[in-house]
């Protein structure tokens, strides 16, 4: 019994922040857009019964998503900015880790905090700084201007580029930590015995250490690729009008259209396409897990 | 349950209970109101007011439409709260509570009556219309002196706007104006719902999309106060601000405000009170508050745009009651238009092709 008790409140802690708000997206998604309140019909009546509901539904909105291209634009664009990001915060993040993890033991608490700390400041104010610094007017600019890098200043706000900055700025922390656990925990006397058979110091990195931070390669991969397919902050607040998001698309057909069978069908595609990387992620650290046991 | 945690739940119960009692959340544009006035309010009332504030009408109307916002009064403009009226978002006003009713201008009333038929649900807070603002220093060293900075083709001619382009370009994110701009500018009728003059309106922006820099509500102020942007295409009293903050700063920029020689869009923000709002009766009290001629003088004297008030005009400043950008000429008066709200269909359509001019698809 207390062992069922014990399996048990993970899944209801499943049911009731996963769930049950999916079903209720699902359930919208499947309505009508109306004027009313809330703006949809039909809204489900338990005395009408579930039948009499079921029956009104269609899949009117999700045959929408198909016909107008601007849906599917929308999902491979924030695919590729979701991609590449992951790729730039893994080439940031993984000379800082490894720095960290080569840093004397006193440093490392210290080296750590660092990381860390900027997590105390809300996200959205430092991404409101970086509109200071990448600004026309701004302290990147008016730094290149007095060195003479640039003639004249750099569009970088409002643009693309932009939002690559904040993603890597944004999630870089989550890159770090991963691969950091996973070097911190490597035994050095590998490299030593791989250098003693022959090994040059790079090669030694190439087939000692790189494969063994792999777990914390892939995890900081996904904890970067996940949230940052679906962003929608930093897309509307460095990006510029031409950066086509599919967070901003969502936003559009909930504030703008007000159509929230058609916001709600948007909603449950992303998600289903990210089950796949959620589905591997976890894969990936069941076996991490046992690999530790 | 021990005694300990019921005193505690009663207490937390009470306490929820003596809040709403005499408290107000009001929900009101950004950078909207002289904030001395808030205080003021408390003063006078004894109620604790909360002042929460946005920068689009799509948020507020969502936030309307989900229910159970809050918020005892809130500020759409026209078209959308005559969409929110028929959702049924709103209740109609006590007109016997508010004592200072009496001070509204009738010249507003008739206007705004096409959205609140009789005014039973709404009370005008302020008004404005919708154009250009320009950096008078950049604009003319870009286009020279003659530069048409009171006519669309500013911003809608590509020639014009080419130049334009490098020194920064703004418009509104706000599909409802920018589109019956651009039909305006075609001599076309700036309430057309019909799908070939709204694609010919996209056409235009579409045409000088590549020189706008950016699409947005509220950042414009600043912008064209620091000199980032030479032009942007926004509310009136916004870029008022911009005018004042720049000449405060001191820092060179000169912007002026023109409402469009080819016809303005003329709108109108509406203080109204949801269906739920928690306290209605403080909510009366406060929209009674700002119809007093003075503090409404105070309020347009600040923000720099014009209100519904006639009583008020007595206490404006020369420099908004006497500026034609704020309280415009009769014979301006007559060169603005209302817009109405899109049905569905049409607002879909509408919304894609906004999208579409932004991104591109």
């Amino acid at each position: 019994m207390r062992r069922f008790l014990l399996i048990s409140v993970p899944y209801i802690w499943l049911l009731a922040l996963f769930l049950v708000p999916f079903v209720i997206v699902l359930k919208i998604s499947l309505s009508d857009a109306a004027i009313a309140r809330p703006p949809y019909m039909p809204t489900f009546d338990w005395a009408e019964g579930i039948w009499a509901f079921l029956s009104q539904l269609d899949l009117e909105n999700f045959t929408w998503l198909i016909e107008d291209d601007l849906y599917w634009k929308a999902y491979l664009s924030s695919l590729k900015i979701a991609l590449t990001s992951t790729i730039l915060t893994l080439f940031v993040g993984y000379p800082i880790a490894y720095g960290m993890a080569r840093a004397p033991e006193e440093w490392r608490p210290m080296l750590m905090m660092l990381v860390i700390l900027p997590f105390w400041t809300s996200f959205l104010i430092r991404v409101y700084a970086w509109k200071g610094i990448l600004a026309n007017e701004g302290f990147l600019n008016q730094f290149l201007l007095w060195t003479g890098l640039a003639t004249e200043p750099l569009q970088i706000l409002n643009t693309t580029t932009a939002v690559y900055i904040g993603i890597v700025y944004t999630y870089l922390p989550f890159m770090i930590l991963p691969i950091y656990a996973a070097l911190d925990r490597m035994d050095d006397s590998l490299i030593e015995a791989a250098e003693d058979l022959g090994c040059s110091r790079m090669s030694a990195f190439w087939l000692v250490t790189i494969p063994l931070s792999k777990g914390g390669i892939i995890a900081g991969c996904f904890l970067v690729f996940i949230p940052a397919m679906g962003e929608f902050v930093i897309p509307s607040l460095l990006g510029g009008s031409d950066t086509l998001m599919i967070g901003k698309v969502l936003w559009e057909e909930f504030f703008s259209n007000r159509d929230w069978p058609v916001a709600s069908a948007v909603a449950v595609i992303l998600l289903l396409i990210l089950v796949v990387p959620i589905v591997l992620f976890q894969r990936n650290q069941q076996k991490e897990q046992e690999s530790d046991t | 349950m021990t005694l300990k945690t019921v005193t505690i739940v009663s207490t937390i119960a009470l306490s929820a209970a003596v809040a709403s009692a005499d408290e107000v959340r009001v929900y009101n544009w950004s950078d909207y109101i002289d904030e001395s006035l808030l205080a003021k309010f408390e003063e006078e009332t004894g109620i604790n007011l909360i002042y929460d504030v946005f920068d689009s009408n799509e948020l507020l109307e969502t936030k309307m439409l989900a229910g159970g916002s809050g918020y005892d009064v809130v500020v759409p403009t026209g078209s959308f709260l005559q969409r929110q009226i028929q959702a049924g978002v709103f209740m109609p006003l006590d007109k016997d509570k508010l004592e200072n009713y009496g001070n509204l201008w009738d010249v507003i009333q008739d206007r705004t009556a096409r959205f609140d038929p009789n005014n039973d649900y709404s009370i005008n807070y302020m008004w404005g219309t919708t154009g250009i603002g320009a950096n008078v220093g950049k604009v003319t060293e870009a286009l020279g002196e003659d530069a048409p900075i009171d006519s669309l083709s500013l911003v809608f001619d590509p020639a014009n706007m080419e130049k334009l382009g490098e020194c920064g370009v703004h418009f509104l994110d706000a599909p409802d104006e920018m589109i019956p701009a651009a039909l305006t500018y075609l001599d076309l009728d700036p309430n057309s719902q019909d799908s070939d003059d709204l694609e010919k309106a996209a056409g235009v922006l579409e045409a000088v999309r590549p020189y706008v820099q950016k699409f947005h509500s509220s950042e414009y102020i600043n912008a064209l106060a620091n000199g980032d942007i030479c032009v942007a295409f926004g509310w009136s009293g916004d870029i008022l601000q911009a005018r004042d903050r720049a000449a405060e700063a001191d820092n060179g920029v000169e912007i002026a405000y023109n409402a469009p020689s080819e016809g303005a869009l003329m709108w109108f923000d509406q203080m109204a009170i949801p269906v739920d709002a928690p306290n209605p009766e403080a909510a009366h009290k406060f929209i009674d508050f700002i119809l007093d001629a003075e503090n409404m003088a105070a309020a347009s004297n600040y923000v720099y745009y014009a209100n519904g008030n006639k009583a008020s005009q007595e206490f404006l400043a020369e420099d908004v009651i006497g500026d034609p950008a704020i309280y415009p000429t009769p014979a301006a008066l007559d060169n603005t238009y209302i817009k109405g709200p899109y049905p569905q269909k049409v607002q879909r359509v509408v919304t894609r092709l906004w999208t579409r001019v932004k991104s591109g698809t």
